[in-house]
């Protein structure tokens, strides 16, 4: 199949490592990987931060990206859940129903990853190798939005050497919630000690979840603390194998590819 | 404008041109086919669940049971207008009507009930002779309920559909109960703190 | 459609409870701070969430009720007038007596007047929403009447001179032991060996209103539905001090928002399943009272029925945030909320709190009014999946926002850069560039995998907590196009 990749704003800018490791996977299962020159943000921060007008030519920017597209992937339950919940709802708003229609229709075709693999593909052992204690935690519109369920597990329990350990109060938020992390900074602090006492009660060595933006926050505050547990996006550990590890988590700040050393400006 | 015209009209200006109200699916389960002495199974089980003593009985036996059921409770016994006599324990005071707030001078009532919820744990009194005025099976401190086999039904949609709307209503299940403190139930706050339930079915 | 450019009012300022003294950052800030409260919330929240999935898990056709009550109150407020004039006819039919009020003010004047009337001097009270939205008890206090909470919650309130923190159970701030000190200090003759056992505790407080509910002469009740067909009212509760309101006293005023009502005795067969186990996680609340105006021996024989509006069809006018009038208060989002389960209810400046409340508050009062409620969320959806009418609460708490932002008639430093943001998204070139700019983040790092912790605001918010990776030398779709040619 050929699979386009929407990297998603995030992953694009600030941990590229997510969209290698998304595309490295999808070509390993034999699939062809294209990445749409045109492409920059689903809208999402816009519209949940009240800017929906303004959110309408991103929108529009995104249906002419990835216009003609069999498949879109995204390694983000977030931003695809708002590509199928409100990409089209602010476009009608605003009166433009071309958009609207071609936004829906966009939506049909376009994928979290875990469902990708699991529902279109129909894989769960990807052939992955990570040697490490992981615990998952389920981001809340992969959860609640997309319903992706147990996908994610059954693809981490297919993982060699893997040694999956469950998460205590999963489905609570990790406070992360886009501007809501920067307008109530306390509240998402409080929200993300939680979620942390859970994820260091685990004693796993990574922490693992579908959404580079809930991980960011996550790892930031792990490495604020310098807990040593790092957090890796899903896709970095299903594109993992023997020949080609990742053995530092890339959305951790503290294992992003900065390696002093390896920095060129 | 009065106050009512004014809001009634704010409402026809909310709502502007409506589309037509959207059409009500009642999917849900309306009727419970399970048979009757597993209906009654439920409601013993769900009204002792909820800390209220069911004594099961069968219906020529409903008289003793009451009074079985009374043993060891100090106090005058007040019964509403309807129960039949045959029901009522020895020494036994009909509802005559006092002022309500005499009626907290009796330890116990004794009333028979409208309908019965298994699925809920759930009894219905309809202000009618046989369940007495709402303040009786209020004030004293023990009710005593007797329920017969043909007015237990499975659902609360089979349960309402069986009520008169235009009758006070009182459905209690179990003893009164409060969960305002930590959120954890405890049963016994201003409504009877013992519930009784005499089931009688052959 | 906005209520604004309609002309609708909203609940004025200056009377009842529905807006803070100051925004909701600022008021959770403090209480973030006491431990105690974090603790009593925490217990009490996970408590109730256990007790609600199982109930609800109990229930076959969950799905099937939760749609029927969505659809039932979408109906009913389609032709809200029709079935409000219904419901006036049915209650004067049967004795009562109905009165409309367009605000708090209103209705506090009505209701202060219709107790003057029969010369008490207190009331006695069932727990209400519609009541503390409006301010009743110190409209009441204004003309030398005691208004006197008879609800377990709403007693440890009045008593410790609080305010409630949850729509079902007012005092969820506070624990035994914090209860059993304001019951000690306040109750007049109390059990000097009274200890934190909550049987104990509700004991104290039934010796302690037993005497007022007999002696009571009018009270004052809300209502959780009224049938418009038949006239019926309901209220549902569980201590048995509803009962004592509505049963013993001569007169009876009953205060009820105007969406309260459902169009058919046969709605309730579907409410009355929903709202136990939302609410209290019960499958049934151990009493319900269903009354319809006045029986001739048998309870009040003054009957009034208050209907009041106070910004309800201002909310009414919205056709995305109209659906927050479909609260029928069971309060299972404020249980599961995270947000509300960390900073309780105070920190909500409304009676309202939680997920419905910043749904509902800034719409009855208008959103600048309360405008950092509807930010008070992280869209975690757990409210939505909750809800026992399907109350879309993120998507309505997006939708606010949205107004808030289009209500500026100046330009903030935040629009003025998501403006800048959203040309930037949409010209590609453009896009590219600023992700380079961002790049430019790596001279701060000096090398380092994080950005520096002292970063200016708004960045500041963030890097207080939390680290910050150093942006990459390359963005994934700069290194693509350059191994795989674009």
């Amino acid at each position: 199949m050929r699979v386009a990749l929407f990297a998603t704003c995030l992953v694009d800018t600030m941990v590229p490592q997510v969209a290698h490791a998304t595309a490295t996977l999808l070509q390993r299962l034999g699939h062809e990987v294209i990445v749409p020159a045109g492409q920059s943000c689903c809208g999402q921060m816009h519209v949940n931060t009240g800017y929906r007008r303004e959110a309408v030519p991103i929108v529009a920017n995104h249906v002419r990206a990835f216009a003609g597209a069999e498949a879109i992937v995204a390694p983000s339950g977030s931003c695809v859940a708002s590509i199928h919940h409100q990409q089209a709802a602010v476009a009608r708003r605003a009166g433009e129903h071309a958009l609207a229609d071609e936004a829906e229709a966009l939506a049909g075709r376009t994928y979290e990853l875990s469902q990708f693999l699991v529902d279109v593909l129909g894989v769960t052992d990807v052939g992955a190798y990570y040697p490490h204690r992981v615990t998952y935690h389920p981001t809340c519109h992969s959860l609640r939005l997309l319903r992706v369920g147990d996908r994610p597990l059954q693809l981490l329990r297919a993982v060699r050497g893997l040694d999956l350990v469950e998460l205590p109060g999963a489905e609570s938020c990790c406070g992360f919630g886009g501007t809501f992390a920067v307008k109530n900074a306390d509240t998402s602090t409080a929200m993300l000690t939680d979620k942390m006492a859970n994820v260091l009660a685990t004693h796993a060595e990574v922490c693992t979840a579908g959404d580079s933006s809930c991980l960011l926050h996550i790892g930031g505050g792990l490495s604020r603390l310098r807990s040593g547990t790092r957090t890796v996006h899903l896709a970095e550990i299903l594109a993992s194998t023997e020949e080609n590890s990742v053995q530092n988590g890339a959305s951790a700040p503290s294992g992003t590819a900065i390696v002093p050393g390896r920095v060129d400006l | 404008m009065s106050a009512r015209d004014d809001v009634l009209a704010r409402i026809r200006t909310a709502l502007g041109t409506q589309q037509p109200p959207t059409e009500v699916a009642r999917d849900y389960r309306t009727t419970d086919d399970r048979p009757l002495p597993e209906l009654l199974d439920v409601l013993t089980d769900r009204l002792e669940d909820y800390q209220a003593t069911v004594h099961r009985c069968a219906p020529d036996a409903i008289g003793p049971t009451v009074t079985a059921a009374l043993h060891g409770i100090p106090g005058d016994v007040v019964v509403a207008p309807g129960v039949p006599a045959q029901w009522r324990p020895a020494g036994a005071i009909e509802d005559d009507g006092r002022p309500a707030v005499d009626l907290t001078a009796f330890a116990a009532t004794l009333t028979g009930v409208t309908v019965a919820v298994a699925e809920t744990g759930t009894l219905v009194l309809d202000a009618s002779p046989i369940c007495g005025r709402r303040a009786l099976s209020l004030l004293p401190d023990v009710l005593v309920c007797v329920v017969t086999a043909d007015q237990v039904v499975g659902s609360v949609p089979e349960g309402l559909a069986r009520l008169d709307p235009l009758r006070p209503l009182t459905m209690i299940s179990g003893p009164s109960a409060t969960s305002d403190i930590e959120l954890q139930r405890v049963e016994g706050v201003h409504g009877p703190r013992t519930l009784l339930v005499v089931l009688a079915s052959d | 459609m906005t209520a604004v450019f309609l002309g609708i009012p909203t609940a004025p300022a200056g009377v009842g409870n529905l807006r803070g003294d100051r925004s909701f950052p600022d008021a959770a800030r403090d209480a973030l701070r006491d431990g105690q409260l974090r603790a009593n919330l925490g217990h009490a929240t996970t408590t109730i969430r256990g007790k609600r999935a199982g109930v609800v898990a109990e229930v076959p056709d969950w799905a099937e009720l939760r749609e029927a009550g969505r659809a039932i109150k979408a109906a009913t407020m389609a032709r809200l007038d029709e079935h409000l004039i219904a419901l006036e006819e049915q209650v004067t039919a049967r004795g009562g007596t109905v009165h409309w009020a367009r605000d708090a003010t209103e209705a506090n004047q009505i209701v202060t007047a219709l107790v003057q009337a029969t010369g008490a001097t207190e009331v006695v009270k069932v727990k209400s929403m519609a009541t503390q939205e409006i301010g009743l008890n110190e409209a009441l206090e204004a003309a030398g009447i005691e208004a006197l909470e008879t609800d377990l919650a709403e007693l440890i309130v009045q008593l410790g001179e609080d305010k409630p923190s949850h729509i079902l159970v007012p005092a969820i701030h506070k624990n035994r032991a914090e209860i059993r000190e304001i019951f000690a200090r306040t109750i007049p003759g109390v059990d000097p060996h009274l200890t934190d056992d909550p049987r104990k505790l509700a004991m104290a407080a039934r010796e302690h209103l037993r005497e007022r509910f007999l002696r009571a002469r009018v009270a004052v009740s809300g209502a959780n539905f009224a049938v418009a067909e038949t006239g019926t009212l309901a209220v549902v509760e569980s201590e048995g001090n509803g009962r004592m309101c509505l049963t013993l006293p001569q007169t009876l005023i009953t205060v009820m928002g105007i969406e309260k009502l459902v169009p058919t005795w046969r709605d309730l067969e579907v409410f009355l399943q929903l709202l136990p186990r939302s609410s209290t996680g019960e499958r049934m609340n151990p009493y319900t009272s269903l009354w319809a105006g006045i029986t001739p021996g048998d309870g009040p024989q003054d009957f009034h029925l208050v209907l009041l509006d106070n910004g309800r069809t201002a909310v009414l006018a919205d056709e995305v945030g109209r659906e927050a009038l479909h609260c029928i208060r069971c309060s299972a989002c404020l249980n599961v909320c995270p947000v509300y389960e960390r900073t309780g209810g105070h920190a909500y400046g409304s009676v309202y709190p939680g997920p419905i409340g910043a749904v509902l508050s800034p719409q009855l009062t208008g959103v600048e009014d309360n405008a950092s409620l509807p930010y008070a969320s992280s869209l975690c959806g757990a409210c939505y999946d909750v809800c026992p009418v399907a109350i879309d609460i993120p998507s309505i708490l997006v939708h606010l926002r949205a107004e808030h932002v289009e209500a500026q008639t100046r330009t903030t430093p935040e629009a003025a850069a998501f403006r800048a943001l959203s040309k930037v998204m949409s010209h590609p070139r453009l896009w590219r560039l600023a992700q380079r700019a961002a790049g430019l983040g790596r001279f701060l790092a000096r090398g380092r995998p994080t950005l520096p912790a002292a970063l200016p605001p708004p960045a500041s918010a963030w890097t207080r907590t939390r680290d910050l990776p150093t942006p990459p030398a390359k963005t994934f779709t700069q290194q693509w196009a350059e191994e795989h040619g674009s």
